[in-house]
């Protein structure tokens, strides 16, 4: 008697580990209970300074602040505002009435406030400093070749220009840049603006696209040329809030009008970049502000465990739902005809798919937009393949003779699946499960691209300040996470899979 | 003696080749009755009918009078044991679960389980040490023996066999069909026997049915067949094994 319930305890815990316990190793604790407000920045050393320094001044009032740095471009940061998923962002003047408002043209403070209004959204007073696009050259190239203004360009067509992908694209940015100034370079490449003065000091590019508070401008002794046509509009830094923010808040904001001049920024962009450090400049604004400068400066065992406790819950989420939906998914498929083929189908589709592309092409849904849901739908969709897949074959690769058996003993369809089939596919439906744990953990890197923090973000940060160190801090915890998942999935082989298929 | 088993114009093609002609077959209650013929004859095909694994294209297959239709086929398949060539025992279960598998889901308690098990352990001269093991853990005749456990363990009205000892080697073939000839005398076991081997045919078989073709050619005991062939490819047959002596 004691044989037969222990028989039968173990089948159960097969069962119960094999769709429960799999992904929910992985699963972390969720985001704290509780509204934070949520701080988001663009992909620029600026706008994370600011960001920090927005963070630090909402923490004078009660209740958590979020501050989510390098969610990317315009568009991405203004959408996110639009729909609440952050409260806070800074932004300048000039991209509010070209991008956001698609109003070109210089505008009055209260006419943009009026506008951002209907979308429900504030706008602070400028915080001091304007920092317009500019276009940068060597310093000794310009010399050389005589160039003070962006009308000197037209003399010199074979230039080498490097600009930004947002500066390519933008109404306001180079299109009608070289129809105003009638320019004619033909070499002209995108590339990141960080790499990009990387580019124009060793001399691989010519001309590049800067904002005129780039550290770099004064570190690199850089050139700006004269916007002599008066091209380029004014940005005004400002923050753009939610009015749902509550009072006390918005007034904290506001003290941060008129603090900052372009000497300032220019500085702190310069200590960002210096000491890769974005609380650590921030610090200095307070510094020079004579506030209590508490250098709000995490410890890098902190970092590294935010990061990967939230690396963990992105794939860990979405492996569980790869292996709920996958599993299934694949037991249609292995029946084969019109709809496994289209199951299978689907799954190899999604997976062609760039998991960049796939994540740009979440962001504008409704319902997903800039967060962490988007990030684990895509890698949900992309875990679905491997485990589709290699649920159908296994299943499949079942030899006729055992389904034969088991058809004729008797057994109903359910029970021939669960006790039979699944069991005997076992081995690689874990495997498929073990190459989509193993293909997420590496994934969820790209989720810091849409502001879903992870080990992505100083993989990000590190990239956008050009430094290394700070690129490894992500990459290798990443790496080795990787490694982790894999051993841990061979032990689990080991449990999971019957001992008689391991004999 | 009456049928417990009756075939009516029973027909099956796949594709271009017919696997089966329209064929008529009763089986006698309590007794062996061997499908004997070269490989492709259709004798697998005409069990895997019974059972239901595969559809037939006419006819109708009457168990105890009554018709087996898809819906009732899963209570029927209860009372019909099935072991095959290779055993077809599930690797990720031990002897033990194997045997018990349909019992405990169709609610027999455990103690009734647990003393079927033991007479057939005995039955079968299994040991019951050997019930925890796995099948890659036990050798081809001990699969076989277990398989022939599971197959018995509803006590089914009818057993079928499809090549159940085609894999083994000679000593073990012999050992074990010594052994299945005393179990369905002891149990009165009706039998549906498949074989290519005329030696093991004439050893179990109370009647043979002997098939070329996807047709029965004759049917009778070994001596009809021999004495009285049917036809060229009967005595053909008879003779091809002639090398083994006939009782």
């Amino acid at each position: 008697m004691k044989r037969i319930r222990k028989t039968g305890k173990e089948e159960r815990l097969f069962r119960f580990l094999f769709f429960s316990c799999v992904p929910a190793f992985l699963i972390t604790s969720s985001s704290a209970s509780g509204q934070p407000v949520v701080i988001g920045s663009k992909k620029f050393t600026e706008s994370y300074v600011l960001g920090e320094i927005a963070q630090r001044t909402l923490q004078e009032a009660p209740g958590e602040v979020e501050f989510r740095p390098g969610m990317g471009g315009t568009i991405i940061v203004w959408q996110a505002l639009k729909t609440g998923e952050i409260q806070v962002y800074p932004e300048y003047t000039g991209t509010i009435s070209e991008e956001i408002l698609k109003e070109p043209g210089t505008h009055s403070l209260d006419s943009i406030r009026e506008r951002l209004r209907a979308f429900g959204v504030g706008m602070t007073n400028p915080l001091g400093f304007n920092n317009t696009w500019a276009l940068v050259m060597r310093r000794s190239e310009a010399e050389r070749l005589g160039i003070r203004s962006l009308s000197d360009l037209k003399k010199h067509p074979d230039l080498k220009l490097g600009l930004t992908h947002e500066f390519l694209d933008r109404q306001d940015g180079w299109p009608r840049l070289r129809q105003r100034y009638a320019l004619r370079q033909q070499d002209m490449r995108g590339i990141d603006h960080a790499l990009g003065y990387a580019a124009l000091a060793a001399g691989e590019i010519d001309v590049k696209d800067a904002y005129s508070t780039d550290a770099k401008i004064v570190e690199n002794d850089l050139f700006v040329l004269a916007d002599d046509l008066n091209f380029f509009p004014r940005y005004d830094a400002v923050f753009l809030y939610r009015l749902s923010l509550d009072d006390r808040r918005t007034a904290l904001l506001k003290t941060l009008e008129g603090t900052i001049d372009e000497t300032l920024m220019t500085r702190l962009n310069a200590v960002a970049e210096r000491t890769k450090d974005y609380a650590k400049a921030a610090g200095q604004y307070f510094e020079s502000h004579g506030k209590s400068n508490m250098i709000y400066s995490e410890s890098f065992s902190h970092k590294l465990t935010r990061w990967t406790l939230r690396h963990l819950e992105l794939a860990g989420f979405s492996l569980l739902l790869s292996v709920a939906f996958g599993v299934p998914l694949g037991i249609v498929a292995s029946r084969g005809g019109p709809i496994g083929q289209g199951i299978l189908g689907f799954a190899s589709i999604v997976q062609t798919i760039p998991s960049l592309a796939l994540l740009a092409l979440l962001v504008p849904l409704p319902f997903f937009g800039i967060s962490v849901r988007t990030a684990i739908a895509a890698l949900f969709l992309y875990g679905l393949l491997p485990i589709v897949r290699n649920t159908a074959s296994g299943l499949q690769d079942i030899p006729r003779s055992f389904r034969e058996s088991a058809i004729a003993l008797g057994l109903s369809p359910i029970v021939r699946l669960w006790e039979i089939y699944l069991p005997m596919a076992s081995r690689s439906i874990l495997s498929g499960i073990k190459t989509s744990a193993v293909i997420n953990v590496g994934t969820a890197t790209l989720a810091a691209l849409i502001g879903a923090g992870g080990l992505g973000e100083p993989i990000l940060s590190g990239l956008n300040l050009n430094d290394h160190i700070t690129i490894l801090e992500g990459a290798i915890p990443a790496a080795l996470l990787a490694l982790l998942v894999q051993w841990f999935f061979d032990v689990l082989d080991r449990v999971l899979i019957p001992k008689g298929l391991r004999l | 003696m009456s049928a417990l088993f009756r075939l009516v114009n029973v027909s099956k093609r796949y594709a271009d080749t017919v696997a089966l002609q329209p064929t008529n077959l009763l089986v006698e209650r309590s007794k062996t009755t061997v499908l004997i013929g070269p490989s492709g004859c259709g004798k697998s095909t005409l069990l895997r009918l019974i059972i239901r694994l595969i559809e037939p294209d006419s006819g109708s297959i009457e168990f105890n009078g009554e018709v087996i239709r898809p819906d009732n086929i899963d209570v029927l398949r209860h009372r019909i044991g099935y072991v095959i060539q290779e055993g077809g025992l599930f690797p990720h279960l031990t002897a033990r679960a194997n045997v018990l598998l349909m019992a405990r889901h169709i609610g027999k308690s455990q103690e009734e389980m647990q003393s079927r098990l033991l007479e057939l352990c005995a039955l079968t001269r299994f040991s019951e040490n050997l019930l925890l093991r796995f099948p890659l853990e036990l050798s081809g005749g001990q699969r076989q023996r277990v398989s022939l456990m599971r197959a018995l363990m509803l006590s089914p009205e009818l057993l079928l066999l499809d090549e159940p000892l085609g894999a083994l080697d000679p000593l073990v073939r012999a050992s074990l069909q010594k052994d299945l000839k005393e179990i369905f005398t002891r149990l009165g076991q009706t039998v549906l026997f498949v074989t290519h081997d005329l030696a093991e045919a004439i050893y179990f078989g109370d009647e043979i049915v002997l098939m070329n073709e996807g047709r029965i050619v004759q049917k009778g005991s070994v001596t009809d067949l021999r004495e009285r062939p049917a036809d060229a490819f009967v005595s053909e047959f008879i003779h091809a094994q002639r090398g083994i002596p006939i009782v």
